[in-house]
């Protein structure tokens, strides 16, 4: 067979492109990571796409990069992030031999298709330029034989685009492990609580109402002066951000007796707020 | 022999095996999804290749619908992901092996 | 039809007589079922079934008194049971002069001892489950009797099997009871054997089993196989009424409740066989040899129940060695009715019906005694109980006098044709059958002497009491039909079983005077009767067994080697063979297979490591099957 091998662009750039698919193949299956691994799948397919453009699939290229890689793997991305985005792969294969078994399954059967189909090319290509011409397009000769020749094929895979998301939602809808708790059952749990070890039954208190620093920050006074640790949260204590409730009300009482006339009015200089910042302060909180 | 189909199967044989070898070694349940869709990918390469050699548009409509049915398929399948992770935390297909005795 | 000025129409009552068996049927399903409903009265809904039977027997047998010989036999087909193409059985009923007879006697005693055990079964937890199973057995009997067929007779003899198994080993907690049961059971097997092969006989050779196909065919049979089936017929009646060599079950089937001895091993069930050979005359007239043998096992039966009543301490042994013996004489006259005419088995199923009264008679009261003595069997331990017991003794007394043929009392009348008959076919027959009458004497005497005369050998603690009401007043009624019975029937019977007794154009008259054979009985009767008084009533009676070197007494207390004959006939071989099979079994079989199950298991431990429940080694081996699928159509393509 003396055929001379002719270098057409659509050659070219089906090698190339191709390279390029198997590359982002060989990373999809090698990286570790599951979004490099589906970021490696996206650019496999935007290479496919290419290729489709070259083969004059239009519809199908804009298709590859839209619902591919634009939806499929974009839900793909969000599963990964549902589903915990940093695991990673041990290396470590737990079935013995599996790997290169694989891998050499892999190459005979590479062969094998390569060998196989490869044996079957014996027509010259035809080429889709009468073919996409029939109706003015690509798309538009698509569209015919998808509405007519395949009407019905079409309209199966339209009930299946129905069901299969009724299916996702039925699938990924959780079932409740344990029995709701309703508003009673949290009263008799508070109440058995301070049945048993004196926890207070009621809401925790607010945080202070005052006039010069009215904040969750501001811990409330309790009636004997001292500061109610309940009515601030741990978080704050723990960032040292509590304000001293107590240091707030003795600049609110000099206020007030400076509009009682009781005091001279000063000049008030700002200054910064006392916060419950050392070991000690924070002792009261406990 | 034409040297563009040449390519071209020789490019979805091995995109296609890539895909199966990842199915196999992979122990992630999302990426051996992932390599499920490469192989479907490959078999749509060959559609529309041999759409192009035979001058005709069947094989294009074939891969449009293999591409629909694979939307569906992913939406099934992650679905059931998320469920066996939601179960057994955890999304390797080895631990759940409830199949052994 | 017309008798007199009276029309009676007696097609309804004849058309429902399947109600005679069908209401003690479904009160024992009810008492079973439903019983624990009304647990505490639910034995009254048992004596009431029986009751009902029995009025409807007596309506049934009104009706055919008042009809004319000619047409007192009735078929009364009641469903299609068996259906095969061109071939049915039909399930019927037989009205007839020789059924009605026995369901009046099953029904009547039936009734009165359903109204004992009320009495005697007072004290007992399971009365209830006791009501159910008696009325079983009352249906069952009364369908075997009404039968129209072969067949039909077998559900039914299968049915009295059920019932005296469930009844013997009533009170299952001892072993004994247990055991008995189960020997009674499987002897009656043997029997049934018998029955069965008789009918694939039949079948065989007539295409059907019912009485009136059998009989009407059975001149084509040939005669051989007449004889044989004539055998099989009196395998069946020899295991069903204990007649050697099938008689060791009797003895041990005293351990069921006494009502049950009265009833089933007494009066009735164990009659059936008699039944059978009476209702298959037909048969036994064409097959004289069959006869002779009837003849045979009947006087071998008399001696050995003789035997065994003459040396067992135990009062309900003793009974039932006399049953056994009682029952020889009916066998023994059934079989002279094929050879001296058949006025013969009139005499048997007179001395049946007698035989049924004061034999239960005798069985109540020995169970009355027992009452009394904390159910005490042991006749050593008794002894002048006729002050204690008054009523007891006056009817044990009358069924004595009835069972060694005093006149006028019931057994005189029925026992003195049986011997006559006897001595007519052949005197050394009639010899034996007199010497028999003088042994029942003997045994009966000593019975008596025992148990109600001399000093009182009480175990101590027992003191003895009459039974209430509702058990001394069926042994009255019981008493005065063993006085009257013979009395009533002697003449009559003869006619009323002339379709079966009667050679056409002769008539046979029967005595009222004893006639020499007659005299010769009395006088044997005499002289046993003696005997016993002088051995056993002269002397104080020892209340354990005396050690004795007498051969005669040790083989009657040992039931005549009954159980050790069987035991090494059958059941040691049995067991040997089945040793035997065990070791090969074991050794043989049981490792071969083994072997296989191991070799199964360690073939199956090596391929288990295939499932290794990893679904990507699954898929990996897919994947190479696919490879090889591929790779197999590739070179098939090359080639």
């Amino acid at each position: 067979m003396t055929e001379t091998l002719e270098i057409t662009p659509q050659l070219v750039g089906i090698i190339l492109c191709g390279a390029l698919a198997i590359i982002g193949g060989i990373g999809l299956i090698t990286l570790r990571k599951a979004v490099h691994a589906a970021l490696s799948l996206a650019f496999v397919m935007v290479n496919l796409a290419v290729i489709y453009a070259l083969f004059d699939a239009a519809l199908l290229a804009a298709a590859q990069v839209i619902v591919y890689t634009g939806a499929i793997l974009m839900l793909f991305l969000f599963v990964i992030m549902l589903v915990g985005v940093d695991r990673t792969e041990s290396h470590r294969e737990p079935i013995r031999g599996l790997k290169p078994t694989a891998i050499v399954a892999g190459i005979g059967l590479c062969a094998l298709i390569i060998l196989g189909v490869g044996s079957a090319l014996t027509a010259t290509p035809v080429g889709l330029e009468s073919a996409n011409a029939t109706w003015g397009g690509n798309v538009e000769s698509l569209a015919v034989l998808i509405f007519q020749s395949y009407v019905f094929p079409f309209e199966y895979i339209s009930a299946l685009m129905i069901i299969a998301p009724v299916g996702a939602m039925v699938l990924a809808h959780g079932a409740r492990l344990r029995p709701k708790r309703t508003q009673a059952d949290r009263a008799a749990e508070r109440i058995a609580a301070y049945a048993k070890s004196g926890a207070h039954p009621g809401p925790l208190p607010n945080a202070a109402v005052t006039a010069l620093h009215d904040s969750i920050a501001t811990p409330a006074l309790l009636p004997d002066g001292s500061i109610s640790a309940a009515s601030v949260a741990e978080a704050m204590v723990e960032r040292d951000a509590v304000v001293n409730t107590q240091w707030v009300a003795a600049r609110t009482a000099e206020r007030f007796a400076e509009l009682n006339g009781e005091v001279e009015p000063a000049v008030v200089t700002p200054e910064p707020l006392e916060l419950i910042d050392t070991d000690e302060e924070r002792g009261a909180l406990k | 022999m034409n040297p563009t189909l040449l390519a071209v199967v020789t490019l979805a044989a091995v995109l296609f095996c890539i895909g199966l070898v990842g199915v196999l070694i992979r122990r992630n349940a999302l990426i051996i999804f992932m390599c499920v869709e490469l192989m479907l990918n490959a078999a749509n390469l060959l559609f529309v290749a041999f759409a192009w050699a035979h001058g005709g548009l069947d094989g294009q409509v074939a891969a449009f619908f293999v591409m629909v049915v694979a939307a569906a398929e992913v939406v099934v399948g992650l679905s059931i992901i998320v469920a066996v992770y939601r179960a057994r935390r955890t999304t390797s297909v080895d631990v759940p092996d409830a199949l052994r005795l | 039809m017309e008798i007199g000025t009276l029309t009676f129409d007696a097609t309804g009552l004849y058309q429902y007589s399947w109600l005679l068996i069908a209401i003690p049927a479904l009160s024992a399903l009810l008492l079973l079922t439903f019983g624990p409903l009304f647990d505490r009265k639910a034995h009254w809904l048992g004596v009431f079934a029986s009751c009902a039977s029995c009025g409807y027997a007596l309506a049934l047998f009104y009706a055919m008194l008042r009809t004319g010989a000619a047409e007192r036999a009735v078929d009364v087909p009641v469903a299609e049971w068996i259906s095969a193409g061109s071939w049915t059985v039909s399930f019927g009923l037989q009205i007839d002069q020789l059924s009605i007879l026995f369901a009046l006697l099953i029904t009547t005693v039936g009734s009165i001892i359903h109204i004992y055990s009320v009495g005697y079964m007072a004290d007992d937890p399971r009365r209830r489950r006791f009501f159910a199973y008696l009325n079983l057995f009352i249906a069952a009997m009364l369908l075997l009797v009404l039968a129209d067929s072969y067949l039909t007779l077998f559900v039914g003899w299968e049915g009295v099997g059920l019932a005296s198994y469930l009844l013997i080993g009533f009170w299952q907690h001892k072993p004994s009871a247990a055991a008995a049961a189960k020997k009674a059971f499987v002897m009656n097997r043997i029997g049934d054997l018998g029955l069965t092969m008789a009918m694939f006989s039949m079948f065989a050779w007539c295409g059907s089993v019912s009485f009136a196909d059998v009989f009407a065919k059975v001149d084509g049979i040939d005669p051989g196989w007449v004889t044989a089936i004539g055998f099989f017929l009196l395998l069946a009646a020899c295991g069903k009424s204990a007649q050697v060599p099938l008689q060791a079950w009797l003895l041990d089937a005293m351990e069921g409740p006494t009502p049950v001895s009265a009833l089933i091993h007494a009066a009735t069930m164990v009659t059936a066989g008699v039944y059978l050979i009476v209702r298959s005359n037909a048969i036994y007239a064409l097959a004289p040899v069959a006869s002779v043998a009837v003849v045979i096992v009947a006087l071998v039966t008399i001696f050995v129940g003789a035997w065994i009543g003459c040396s067992k301490d135990d009062i309900k042994k003793v009974l039932a060695g006399s049953t056994m013996s009682q029952i020889g004489y009916m066998m023994l006259a059934a079989g002279l009715g094929a050879l001296i005419g058949p006025v013969a088995y009139a005499f048997a199923i007179f001395h049946l019906l007698t035989h049924g009264c004061f034999k239960a008679n005798m069985f109540l009261g020995a169970g009355s005694v027992m009452h009394a003595t904390d159910g005490d069997v042991d006749m050593r331990h008794f002894g002048a109980l006729r002050k204690a017991l008054p009523v007891t003794f006056l009817t044990f007394a009358c069924g004595y006098l009835a069972i060694i043929g005093i006149p006028p009392l019931a057994g005189y009348f029925s026992k003195d044709h049986i011997v006559e008959a006897a001595f007519e076919y052949h005197l050394g027959v009639g010899l034996a059958a007199l010497i028999g009458a003088g042994l029942t004497a003997f045994y009966m005497t000593r019975l008596l002497v025992m148990t109600f005369f001399g000093k009182a050998r009480w175990v101590e603690g027992v003191h003895p009491h009459e039974s209430p009401k509702i058990m001394t007043i069926p042994l009255i009624l019981l008493a005065l039909a063993s006085i009257g019975a013979g009395v009533a029937l002697n003449a009559w019977i003869i006619d009323w079983m002339a379709p079966i007794s009667a050679v056409a154009g002769e008539t046979h008259a029967v005595s009222w005077m004893p006639t020499p054979i007659g005299i010769a009985t009395l006088a044997t009767v005499a002289l046993g009767v003696l005997a016993a008084i002088w051995l056993f009533g002269r002397c104080e009676v020892p209340s354990t067994p005396p050690q004795t070197k007498n051969p005669l007494v040790i083989v009657g207390r040992r039931d005549v080697f009954g159980d050790v004959i069987n035991d090494t006939l059958v059941v040691k071989p049995v067991m040997a063979l089945s040793t035997a099979a065990d070791v090969v079994d074991q050794s043989g079989l049981d490792r071969m297979w083994n072997g296989l199950g191991k070799g199964t298991l360690a073939l199956s431990q090596l391929t288990r490591k295939v499932q290794t429940g990893r679904v990507r080694s699954y898929a990996l081996v897919t994947v190479l099957g696919a490879l090889l699928v591929g790779v197999l159509l590739l070179i098939g393509q090359l080639g």
